[in-house]
C-alpha cells in the first residue's frame, strides 16, 4: 500500500520537474484515447505537437501561435497575481470582452481621424474598461462579502450580452449593409494593432505580455506588494498581522488582473480578430486560469505555459482539420493536460511512501 | 500472568520519519489506579497515548488490556474495549448543542431526549453539572472539557485518557476535576493522566511513568517526589530558575489602554470590555485567564490587527487605537501572538520570509518598496544564533520548525527589533522546558533594558514568576491589575471568576 506523507519543505526538483511530466503523461494518456478512437496515436501527437513548429506550414503556424499566447499569458499574469493572493478572479473573459468594447469604441468614434494619439489612447481605454469591469466583483466583496467568484464569472455573461449588443447594435459598421459586426480595424490604420514584423504573428500584446512577466517577476520576487500579495494567499491571518490591508489587496489584484485581461481583449480586437464580432472573444479569458496554473502561478512560468497551450491550440486545430478528430478529442486533450499538471503537483509538498501492511 | 493489571503496555517502539517518538515503553496500569504520564513536549507521551486509543499503530511491542491481547486499530474499537479519551484540544462543534456534540462522538446514540437526560444525571452525578440544550460554542472552556468528559463518562469507560487537562482550567474548576477524578478512581475506574506540571501530579496521581526522547526514564510513586526530583527526570537536568538581573525603575507609561471595547472579529469570539491597563518602562504587566477569554482579541486590538478609535489604545502616550500593525510598529510596538503556524508565521515560507514579516519596519529591511532579502536574511541568521534555533539555516520553511523552535525564533524576532512595547500572548505554550526558561529570561532581559512588557499566559506558574503586576482576563474584562507579589492561588483563582458554577454540585454533595 502507498501511502502520502508531508514533506518539511517543498521539493525544488518536483516545483520544476511538475510541468515536463505532466505533459508526458498527458501524452500517454492522450494517445491512449485517440487510439480508442481509431487513430494512430502518434501521428496525432506528433500533428500537435511537432507540425507547428517544425512541419511544412510551420512558417505561418509559428506566427499563430505568438497571436494565441500573447493574450493568454497577458490575462494568465494578472490573474496568478490574484491567485497567489487567494482572491479568485474567474471572470477574466468578461473583463477581456468590456476592455475590447471600450477600446474599440474610442478608436470607432473617432473614425476616420488620423493621429499617432489613436492607438495608445484605445489601449488606455481598453485597460480601464476591463479594470472596471472587475471593480464590480471586487467591490461587492470588499462592501457586501460576497463571492467573487461567482459575481466575477457571472458578469461574463452580461459581458457576452453587452457584446452582441455592440457587434449588433450600437457599433455595428454603417456601411456594413446590415451585417452585424464593427468597421474592421485592418482598414484603418491608425487605430489597428498590426503585426510588427509581417508574417511574425508578433503585434503589440505580445510585447506587452513578456514585459508584463518581467515586471510581474520583479513585483513577486523583489518588491513589498508582491511579499504581501504571496503572504495573504499562504496564511491571511499573518498577512493581517504583518500590516496587509485586505481590502486595498483585493481592489489591487482584481483591478490588475482586470486591467490585463481587457489590455488583451483591446489587442486581439485591434489586432487578430480586426473587429467587434458577436463572438470575436475565443475563450481566451478562461483557457488563461489553465495558463495560470500550469505555470505555476509563476509569471516566467507561465510564458511558457502560455506557448505550451498555444501549441495545443493550434497544433489540435491542425488534427482536426487534417485528421478529422473532433474539436471535443482536443478540448478533453487540453483538459487532460490541466489534469494531470494538478496531479503531479501533489508531489511538491508530499512525498509517496510505501506501506508495510494494509490497516 | 498479568496480576490484575488492567492495561500492560510492553515494549512498544513508534518511529515517524526522523523521530524515534516511542522506544521500548513498558507501563502498566492497575484498575482504580490514577497513573501519570509525565515529559515533556515531545518526549513522546502523545504518541503513547495515540497508541493506546487506536490512533496510531506501533512498530513494535504489544498491549494487554485485562489480560488479553489489545491491538486497536481505530478509535471506535478501543472505546468497544473500554478504554475513552479527553483530548487537549477539544472536537467538539460549536454551532451544536451539549447533546447532539455527544450524541456524534456514540456508536449508538439513544434518542436525544433519552441522551439529554442522561447527560444531566452523569454530569450531576461527578459534579459537573451541564445543560445538554446550551449551544456549545457559548460555554467556557471548562466547561466544554466537561461535554467531553461527560461523553467519555456516558461509555462506562474501564480507562479514561486524559491529556493535559487542566490548561484550560481555573485553579478551583482544577480543584473539582481533581475531586471527579478521584471519585471515579474510588469506583474501580483507571485513569492515565498526562501532564507536565509537577504540582498536580504530585497531588492527584498514584504512580508516574516519566518519559524522555521516547524512553521510560524513571517509574515512581509521585507523592514521595519532590517538584524538583520529578523536574530532574523529566528535563534530565537541572534547571537554573531565571533571574531578573537589574529591576529596573520604573519610568514613563509607555502603553496606555482605556476604555477598550470591541466585538470579537471571530463567530465564537469574545468581545473585549471596557479594558484599561498602563504598562511602564521596564514594567511586567501578566494577563492570566482561561483560554476562549478575549486573549487573541487583547493581543490584535494592541498590535493594530484590530482598529479603535486613536484614544483607546496610546503608545509612548501618542493615540495609535486607529494605527494599523506596521505603524504601530514604527513606533515602538511589537506582538508576538500564540498561533505560530498561520498567525505569528506563514508556515510554507521561509524563516528569512518571516523574519521580514515582522521586522520590515524598524529592521529597516525595505528600500524604495523594494525587498531588502539580503538584509533580511542577515536579520534571519542573527536570530539564529541568537536565540539558539536549531534548524539547517534561515531558507528552512518555518513548518519545518518544532513548535519549541519556531517559538524561540519568533519571540528573537520581535524582541531584536529594540521595541520599547512588547505584547506576548502565551509565549512559552507547547515549548519544552529549557527553551521555556530561555524565552522567558530574554523577555526579563527586555525588561529590564527598559521595555514595558504585556504577558499575556495560561501558564499561571509563568506569569507569578516574571511578573511585576498581575491581571486576569475573564469574558473579556479585565481585572484591575495588582502588584504580583503575595497573590495566592486563592485570591487569582477568585479573580478568573472562580469555577464558573461548578462549585454548588460538590458542596452539594460534600
Amino acid at each position: 500500500m502507498l501511502r502520502l506523507e508531508r514533506r518539511p519543505n517543498p521539493s525544488r526538483f518536483w516545483l520544476y520537474a511538475t510541468p515536463p511530466v505532466a505533459v508526458v503523461l498527458t501524452m500517454i494518456a492522450g494517445g491512449l484515447l485517440f487510439a480508442a478512437m481509431g487513430k494512430d496515436p502518434v501521428a496525432v501527437i506528433r500533428t500537435i505537437f511537432w507540425e507547428p513548429l517544425f512541419g511544412d506550414f510551420a512558417f505561418y503556424l509559428r506566427g499563430q501561435l505568438l497571436v494565441k499566447a500573447g493574450p493568454l499569458i497577458l490575462i494568465a499574469i494578472g490573474l496568478a497575481m490574484g491567485f497567489r493572493a487567494g482572491i479568485w478572479n474567474i471572470g477574466a473573459e468578461g473583463q477581456y470582452i468590456m476592455g475590447a468594447i471600450c477600446g474599440a469604441a474610442v478608436g470607432l468614434a473617432v473614425y476616420p481621424t488620423e493621429s499617432r494619439l489613436i492607438f495608445p489612447v484605445m489601449v488606455l481605454a481598453g485597460a480601464l474598461g476591463g479594470w472596471a469591469w472587475a471593480m464590480i466583483p471586487a467591490i461587492l466583496r470588499t462592501r457586501f462579502n460576497t463571492n467573487e467568484i461567482l459575481v466575477s464569472l457571472m458578469l461574463v455573461y452580461v459581458a457576452e450580452t453587452i457584446l452582441a449588443k455592440a457587434a449588433t447594435g450600437f457599433l455595428r459598421n454603417p456601411d456594413g449593409m446590415g451585417f452585424p459586426g464593427s468597421r474592421n480595424f485592418s482598414s484603418y490604420p491608425a487605430a489597428a494593432n498590426a503585426e510588427l514584423f509581417a508574417g511574425s504573428g508578433l503585434h503589440w500584446g505580445g510585447v506587452t505580455a513578456v514585459f508584463v512577466a518581467l515586471a510581474a517577476h520583479v513585483l513577486l520576487r523583489h518588491h513589498v506588494l508582491g511579499y504581501q500579495i504571496r503572504l495573504a494567499g499562504q496564511a491571511p491571518r499573518a498577512a493581517r498581522f504583518h500590516g496587509v490591508d485586505p481590502t486595498r489587496l483585493v481592489i489591487f489584484c482584481m483591478g490588475l488582473s482586470g486591467a490585463l485581461a481587457g489590455l488583451a481583449g483591446l489587442f486581439e480586437v485591434a489586432g487578430p480578430a480586426g473587429q467587434i464580432s458577436i463572438d470575436f472573444n475565443s475563450g481566451y479569458g478562461f483557457t488563461a486560469i489553465i495558463v495560470a496554473f500550469l505555470g505555476r502561478l509563476n509569471p516566467l512560468g507561465i510564458v511558457l505555459a502560455g506557448l505550451l497551450m498555444a501549441l495545443t491550440y493550434v497544433g489540435g486545430e491542425m488534427a482536426s482539420t487534417n485528421m478529422g478528430l473532433p474539436a471535443a478529442a482536443i478540448q478533453v486533450f487540453q483538459g487532460m493536460l490541466l489534469f494531470f499538471l494538478l496531479g503531479v503537483d501533489v508531489l511538491t509538498n508530499y512525498r509517496i511512501r510505501p506501506v508495510k501492511g494494509a490497516r | 500472568m498479568t496480576g490484575g493489571d488492567l492495561l500492560r503496555v510492553e515494549g512498544v517502539g513508534k518511529t515517524y520519519p526522523g523521530v524515534r517518538a516511542n522506544e521500548d515503553v513498558s507501563l502498566t496500569i492497575a484498575p482504580g489506579e490514577i497513573h501519570a504520564l509525565l515529559g515533556e513536549n515531545g518526549a513522546g507521551k502523545s504518541t503513547l497515548v495515540k497508541i493506546i486509543y487506536g490512533l496510531v499503530r506501533p512498530d513494535e511491542g504489544r498491549m494487554l488490556l485485562n489480560g488479553q491481547p489489545y491491538a486497536p486499530a481505530a478509535p471506535r474499537e478501543a472505546r468497544a474495549r473500554g478504554v475513552a479519551m479527553v483530548f487537549q484540544h477539544f472536537s467538539l462543534f460549536e454551532a451544536l448543542s451539549v447533546a447532539e456534540n455527544v450524541a456524534l462522538g456514540m456508536e449508538d446514540a439513544p434518542p436525544m431526549r433519552e441522551l439529554a437526560a442522561r447527560i444531566r444525571v452523569v454530569s450531576e452525578e461527578y459534579g459537573l453539572p451541564l445543560d445538554p440544550s446550551r449551544r456549545v460554542g457559548d460555554l467556557s472552556a471548562g466547561e466544554r472539557q466537561r461535554v467531553e468528559i461527560v461523553r467519555c463518562l456516558l461509555q462506562n469507560p474501564r480507562l479514561l485518557i486524559m491529556d493535559e487537562p487542566t490548561s484550560v482550567l481555573t485553579p478551583q474548576e482544577v480543584k473539582i476535576l481533581f475531586a471527579t477524578l478521584r471519585k471515579l478512581a474510588a469506583e474501580g475506574t483507571s485513569i492515565l493522566y498526562i501532564s507536565h506540571k509537577l504540582e498536580e501530579i504530585r497531588a492527584l496521581c498514584d504512580r508516574a511513568t516519566v518519559l524522555r526522547r521516547g524512553r521510560v526514564v524513571a517509574e515512581c510513586d509521585p507523592r514521595e517526589c519532590s517538584a524538583a526530583q520529578l523536574a530532574e527526570m523529566m528535563v534530565g537536568q537541572a534547571l537554573s530558575p531565571t533571574r531578573r538581573t537589574v529591576k529596573a525603575e520604573r519610568g514613563r507609561i509607555v502603553l496606555g489602554v482605556s476604555d477598550l471595547s470591541v466585538p470579537s472579529p471571530f463567530a465564537f469570539g469574545t468581545a473585549l470590555k471596557d479594558i484599561r491597563f498602563t504598562v511602564a518602562r521596564g514594567e511586567i504587566l501578566g494577563v492570566a485567564g482561561v483560554a476562549g477569554n478575549g486573549q487573541d482579541e487583547l493581543l490584535m486590538a494592541l498590535s493594530g490587527e484590530i482598529v479603535t478609535e486613536p484614544d483607546r489604545v496610546r503608545i509612548d502616550s501618542r493615540p495609535a487605537g486607529d494605527l494599523g500593525p506596521d505603524k504601530r510598529r514604527a513606533m515602538g510596538l511589537v506582538a508576538a501572538p500564540e498561533d505560530r503556524y498561520g498567525h505569528a508565521a506563514a508556515p510554507d515560507m521561509t524563516l528569512t520570509e518571516n523574519a521580514f514579516l515582522t521586522g520590515m519596519v524598524r529592521r529597516g529591511l525595505v528600500s524604495r518598496g523594494f525587498v531588502r532579502w539580503r538584509a533580511a536574511r542577515e536579520f534571519a541568521r542573527q536570530i539564529i544564533a541568537d536565540y539558539d534555533v536549531r534548524t539547517p539555516g534561515p531558507d528552512v520553511a518555518a513548518r519545518a520548525l518544532s513548535g519549541g523552535n519556531l517559538q524561540k525564533f519568533l519571540i528573537g524576532r520581535e524582541l531584536e527589533q529594540a521595541p520599547d512595547v512588547i505584547v506576548i500572548n502565551q509565549p512559552t505554550w507547547g515549548v519544552d522546558a529549557a527553551a521555556a526558561a530561555a524565552i522567558r529570561q530574554a523577555i526579563l532581559n527586555r525588561a529590564a533594558e527598559g521595555a514595558g512588557v504585556v504577558v499575556i499566559s495560561q501558564d499561571l506558574d509563568e506569569l507569578l514568576e516574571i511578573s511585576d503586576r498581575f491581571a486576569v482576563l475573564n469574558e473579556g474584562r479585565l481585572t484591575r491589575p495588582r502588584t504580583t507579589e503575595g497573590l495566592t492561588m486563592e485570591e487569582i483563582g477568585l479573580m478568573m471568576g472562580g469555577a464558573h458554577g461548578m462549585e454548588v454540585a460538590h458542596h452539594a454533595q460534600a
